[in-house]
């Protein structure tokens, strides 16, 4: 009787644990394969007209995205000069400042700013900056983005001014530092790869954004001369090309789809250089 | 406080009482107090001027409807009937399959990642699961509509009616887009977070645990289901939830593979339409403010599922934090 | 490392806040994809001949064109269904309907093993769309076409998901084809389709179908033709069953001409005659009226009078139908009214 519940008991174990070896196989295999798919037939689509060119008409093979390429590097611009800083003050508030109260309600609504629905965003986006002036832009494009840039912003400013042990606080007081001084020249930089780690992660998410920019920036065949036009973006070009009809837009469109991944790539690694380099103390 | 002037601050004399807030002001730390106080304030700002165009916009739609909004099945911009029942389906039908498909995959491949494998090979695959996770959602679109999509149709689906066909849930014609189809392209999108949280959580879990419990006799699985899971539960259900927040916000990849059809069906094959996707295709065309005001209405109801359950995550995390578990 | 990040920010700075070259004039449109083929080529050409006018059209759904030129955020919209009163209404500046070319909604299919040309019925469009005729080999189909050999499969409708003027056309059509279409559906941009899958713009359409056996969808003639997708012959008033082509669409539009309203806004589809394809209809820009600014309205202008002109002459290349020429003339008297 005994040996029959052990023989169960060994047997589950080795199922289970198989299992669990299989699930995670599979997941990384899901993972190369849309990475390898990419490689495959982005790779093959890269040229130097995508990167120079502009669309061509409904219909007309040829034609790159230079112009998308551009607006999305904007756009990107944009949303760090909305969002970062804001991020970054907040989350030394919350860190180094915050009361109780206060502190809790800003984290709360830091949190529910997260969980806004990007299209959610979009439509915010559209009333604010788009509306009032009656104009499709970049700066509407950039403006959804900066405010989707800023939880994760805070999330890891704040987390990462915490980690650093209050030894370093109090030393630096004992030497007569003031306290935004402690901040300003100790602190902030000790916690500095963790920080910035977060900001690239927030670019990068917000680099891929669609939704926010359908009522916002709107799509452009031409280059978007500075930040009052409407301006086309890698994408929104992805998702145009992607449902069309025409293979030479779908070759397109994995190509920029391949460029994105590639620069959501080098944020990751660009991070990971960063955090060795500067170092996180005290995590 | 310090009794002597301090080299830094020779300007300010010490006194004996609370500093003035002038002076204090000149020492920088109100200002950075302010400044920063001031940046954090303007989140508030933001989020509630949102939360006011959403209500505001949808004004029309909101006295038009009432609460009959929520159980509607109509929407119909001819007639100028519109109603938000279709759309909170297909929402929480597309979020709650790819949670079923998504958290025993990526529970199992975290409980692997963080117990069995080795630590180096562990760290490299977390790296790219990461990766994963930060893939632009319409790259997703991507995958589903070339790959998703016809596998569906010629493989997965017939194989499943084959099978399962009885069942009414795949049951009726399968085109490739669907909610079933919808439901793997999210999970696939929502798998990388549980994963990496996931493990993140199991790996904090001390030691001592596991050994107690394989010194007690309990197989590695055992020790796993029974101790060190349990421990991370908190953990991993803040995954869940995270997983979920995203699942029922994702636009661009759900209107790729979802059909794009405001009914509801019993069945997983049938084409469906969610809040995200029905807001991204009509807002820019939405002739007629009523029409503009539904729609708005939508964003709203689909921001409040997101609020709702936040707050049951942060409930959840209460809860079970005083109920056993890691102590926090 | 400062001195890096300072000049990368003037390059930046520089780059990002670059306005165009004194001169350039740009306009922002958006709306139809029913005739975005020959729209984009038209932009593409006119900007080639005047580098200093460049207009980014958006081809995002008549609805939105209508909707956004009401909002006042593009300069001009186009539409395949021309605007309603109450729309008409809801602007403060007037909207002139400006008729540009003339084009066909055809009924694409995916049939395995079809390669023949199906003939439709007024009857049997409806049907599909209502849902009541759900199998390809049902009795009133196949007596339409004799000697083509239709499979027992179910008929897996795709239509439009954004608000479309092809849509409208379409519904416009059934509505003539069908008194239960009219009363329960209606004719729209945007409609509560009774049955279908929806795909965005005529691409998503024609993308759809191209990838769904046994599905019938309605595009515009020239995404059937550049994707090689085969699509129907539609019975018309006089009972014929026509094969969209540019000569069927003008004898449609030929009538239309004679009686054609002030503000141009007419639908021909269903037109009288043997020779008519029934599936017809005129495409229009949105123009306001009034335009504060000079350079723009003026550069609205001239291209009006060169896309009445000139750019004529790239419609049938795409498969497009000219413009009648007492409609030009018509039309270049209107040009007057955009101040």
């Amino acid at each position: 009787m005994k040996r029959a519940r052990i023989i169960w008991r060994k047997s589950l174990n080795v199922v289970m644990l198989s299992l669990t070896g299989v699930a995670a196989f599979g997941v990384v295999s899901i993972l190369f394969l849309i990475l390898g798919y990419f490689i495959i037939n982005g790779g093959r689509s890269l040229n130097w007209a995508f990167f120079t060119q502009l669309p061509k008409p409904i219909g007309e093979t040829g034609g790159g995205m230079a112009n998308a390429i551009l607006g999305s590097l904007k756009l990107l611009f944009l949303s760090a000069i909305f969002g970062l800083p804001v991020g970054l003050m907040a989350g030394v508030y919350l860190a180094e400042f915050g009361g109780k109260t206060f502190a809790y309600i800003i984290r709360y609504t830091v949190d529910l700013l997260n969980g806004v629905p990007s299209i959610v965003i979009g439509i915010f986006a559209y009333a604010l900056a788009v509306q009032p002036v009656k104009h499709f832009s970049t700066l509407a494009g950039g403006f959804a983005l900066g405010v989707m840039v800023v939880p994760i912003t805070v999330r890891a400013t704040e987390e990462f001014l915490r980690a650093i042990p209050n030894s370093l606080r109090e030393g630096a007081m004992a030497l007569g530092a003031s306290k935004w001084k402690t901040i300003a020249s100790v602190i902030l930089p000790a916690a500095s790869g963790g920080i910035i780690t977060g900001m690239l992660l927030s670019l990068a998410r917000v680099a891929g954004e669609t939704a926010p920019l359908l009522f916002t920036a709107l799509g452009n065949q031409y280059w978007s001369p500075g930040l009052g036009q409407p301006t086309s973006a890698l994408p929104l070009m992805i998702y145009q090309y992607a449902i069309s009809a025409y293979d030479d837009w779908h070759r397109q469109a994995w190509a920029a789809g391949l460029v994105l991944l590639g620069l959501v790539l080098l944020a990751n690694l660009g991070c990971r250089l960063v955090i060795t380099r500067r170092g996180v103390r005290g995590v | 406080m310090a009794t002597t002037a301090a080299p830094m601050d020779q300007a300010v004399p010490p006194q004996a009482g609370p500093r003035s807030f002038v002076h204090r002001l000149r020492d920088g730390d109100e200002i950075a107090h302010v400044v920063t106080l001031l940046f954090a304030a303007l989140i508030l700002l933001v989020t509630s001027t949102l939360v006011f165009i959403l209500w505001q916009k949808s004004h029309l739609s909101r006295t038009q409807f009432g609460w009959n909004f929520l159980w509607t099945s109509v929407w119909d911009p001819v007639f100028d009937h519109f109603g938000a029942l279709p759309f909170i389906y297909g929402t929480l039908v597309t979020s709650v399959v790819s949670l079923a498909i998504a958290v025993p995959l990526g529970l199992a491949a975290a409980i692997f990642l963080a117990e069995l494998a080795p630590r180096t090979l562990s760290d490299y695959i977390a790296f790219l699961i990461d990766l994963l996770a930060a893939v632009p959602s319409v790259i997703y679109g991507l995958f589903g509509i070339f790959i998703v999509v016809p596998l569906m149709r010629t493989t997965i689906g017939p194989a499943l009616k084959h099978t399962l066909g009885f069942l009414p849930l795949f049951a009726g014609p399968n085109y490739g887009v669907g909610f079933l189809t919808a439901g793997i392209v999210l999970a696939i999108m929502i798998v990388p977070f549980i994963i990496s949280v996931s493990r993140e959580v199991l790996l904090t879990v001390p030691r001592e645990q596991r050994e107690a419990a394989m010194g007690l006799g309990a197989t590695r699985w055992e020790a796993t289901w029974k101790v060190v899971v349990p421990w991370a539960r908190t953990g991993i259900m803040g995954s869940v939830f995270l997983a979920l927040a995203r699942a029922l916000g994702e636009t661009m990849a759900v209107t790729m593979v979802i059909g794009n059809d405001p009914k509801i069906a019993t069945s997983l094959f049938a084409p469906g339409y969610t809040i995200a996707a029905v807001i991204a295709n009509e807002f820019t065309e939405a002739t007629g403010n009523l029409y503009l005001s539904a729609l708005i209405e939508l964003g709203l109801v689909l921001f409040l599922m997101t609020f709702i359950l936040n707050g049951l995550a942060r409930l959840l995390i209460l809860a079970t934090e005083r109920g056993g578990g890691r102590p926090s | 490392m400062r001195k890096f990040l300072v000049s990368l920010l003037a390059l930046c700075a520089l780059t990002f806040t670059a306005q165009a070259q004194s001169g350039t004039v740009l306009l922002n449109a958006a709306g139809a994809t029913f005739p975005a083929p020959i729209y984009s080529k038209w932009f593409d050409v006119y900007h080639t001949a005047h580098p200093d006018i460049q207009i980014n059209y958006q081809p995002i759904g008549s609805g939105a064109g209508i909707r956004q030129v009401l909002a006042g955020t593009v300069d001009f919209g186009a539409s395949d269904g021309p605007m309603t009163d109450e729309q008409l209404a809801q602007s403060k500046v007037k909207i002139l309907h400006f008729p540009t070319v003339l084009g066909a909604v055809v009924p694409t299919y995916n049939i395995p093993g079809v390669t023949a040309s199906l003939n439709f019925t007024q009857k049997v469009l409806a049907g599909i769309y209502l849902g009541e005729i759900t199998k390809w080999n049902d009795p009133e189909i196949v007596k339409a076409n004799p000697g083509v050999k239709l499979p027992a499969d179910d008929i897996v409708v795709v239509h439009r998901s954004d608000g479309s003027g092809t849509s409208y056309i379409f519904t416009d059509f059934l509505s003539k084809a069908s008194d239960e279409w009219k009363s329960k559906v209606g004719k729209a941009t945007s409609v509560n389709w009774p049955v279908g899958l929806g795909g965005k713009g005529n691409d998503g359409v024609t993308g759809l179908v191209k990838q769904t056996p046994d599905s019938i969808g309605y595009i515009e003639l020239i995404y059937a033709l550049q994707n090689n997708i085969t699509y129907g012959a539609v019975q018309n008033a006089a009972g014929k069953f026509l094969k969209a082509d540019l000569a069927g669409v003008t004898a449609a539009a030929a009538g239309a001409a004679k009686e054609m309203p002030d503000d141009f806004r007419v639908s021909i589809t269903n037109a009288p005659g043997a020779a008519a394809y029934p599936i017809s209809s005129f495409t229009w820009l949105l123009i306001p009226a009034q335009i504060q600014d000079a350079t723009k309205r003026d550069a609205i202008k001239t291209f009006l009078k060169w896309m009445m002109t000139e750019g004529q002459s790239y419609n049938e290349g795409l498969s497009y139908a000219k413009l009648p020429k007492p409609v030009v003339a018509k039309e270049m008297k209107q040009i007057a009214l955009v101040q």
